[in-house]
């Protein structure tokens, strides 16, 4: 049974978006296992996407639609993942959409009831790019367990919107969709904190985005791209030369 | 090893203690660190699997299995109970 479902799960990706309606924006929601992201999609594609919690559950990517404020929104709901450093396929998954996918706003779904488990992400998505929502999902269990997150700090701190929700009662969805029409439109552009390395690192990461004019400005942050790089992480180098950029770029450096 | 160092593999059921290192390299203590397995992080030994492997570790509120070889990569430092 566990199997059928699991073999199930990594056929194709499931498209609930009609062809012949236009879509304005693309938002995916990425976040760790258990954090509500298919609910998440549910609520707010009104979709019923098969939620549970066993692993793998979404490897491939299902895709819905909502309208909001007149704009059309696509969204994609991604594999759940701790890390996007890319050591199994969801985790591939999840990178390759957020990096060249190119959606118009990535929502990180984050527990709140374990809120340091699930900034490890926050940071590693921000890193990619700055069109970045964050879901502070699982309000209700955070209040419950007795848990006060200060919501307008932790946003100050990250320097991006975050969005406090109770995803199975429709808590917050709606400013949730206001936060993804205001970044995906530009209407709001953030420039969220990094994580700052040592100075000899932060000076190679430097050298190098200087020689990475040719990654494409839709797809993910220089940063990032000179991070992977300077790591040899081969399984993000080789998705940069196919959806990124010329691939002379990438041998040049 | 100073007092009270051991690794996470050999940590009894039910005691909390504090990571002060992962070692091992490559892509095993990339995942390490991605679930949360950081120096400072205090974990938890939940119960062991019947053959003694893998074993269910408390991991900053998430319950992860680890194999005994992957937590013998891991120092923790003993949270003495008073």
């Amino acid at each position: 049974m566990l199997l059928n479902r699991l073999v199930r799960g990594t056929v194709g990706k499931e498209d609930f978006v009609p062809s012949h309606i236009p879509v304005d924006y693309t938002a995916c929601l990425a976040g760790n296992p258990n954090t509500g992201k298919s609910t998440v999609f549910n609520a707010l594609t009104g979709l019923n996407q098969h939620t549970g919690n066993w692993p793998g559950k979404t490897v491939a990517r299902a895709r819905g639609l909502y309208r909001h404020q007149g704009k059309n929104v696509a969204v994609v709901d991604l594999p759940g993942t701790y890390s996007l450093l890319a050591s199994s396929p969801e985790e591939e998954v999840a990178r390759d959409f957020i990096c060249f996918g190119r959606p118009d706003c990535t929502v990180v779904i984050v527990d709140a009831t374990c809120l340091e488990r699930n900034l490890n992400l926050v940071l590693q998505v921000l890193e990619i790019t700055a069109k970045t929502v964050i879901c502070l999902n699982l309000m209700d269990q955070a209040e419950r367990r007795g848990f006060h997150i200060d919501v307008s700090k932790l946003s100050d701190e990250l320097e991006v919107p975050i969005v406090p929700t109770v995803a199975r009662n429709g808590r917050g969805l709606t400013s949730l969709k206001d936060r993804i029409n205001e970044i995906a439109s530009n209407a709001v552009s953030c420039r969220p904190k990094m994580l700052r390395y040592p100075t000899d690192l932060e000076a190679a990461i430097g050298e190098l985005e200087s020689c990475l004019s040719l990654l494409s400005a839709e797809g993910p942050s220089k940063r990032w791209a000179a991070l992977r790089l300077l790591e040899g992480d081969a399984s993000a180098i080789a998705a940069i030369k196919q959806y990124g950029m010329d691939s002379n770029a990438v041998q040049g450096v | 090893m100073g007092e009270g160092a051991l690794s996470l593999a050999r940590l009894a059921i039910g005691k909390q203690a504090v990571v002060l290192e992962v070692r091992g390299a490559g892509d095993i203590r990339k995942r390490l660190l991605d679930l949360g397995l950081v120096p400072g992080t205090i974990v938890e030994p939940i119960r062991r699997s019947p053959a003694g492997d893998p074993t269910a570790f408390d991991i900053r509120g998430t319950v992860i299995a680890l194999r005994q070889r992957d937590g013998d990569t891991v120092l923790v430092q003993l949270i003495s109970s008073e």
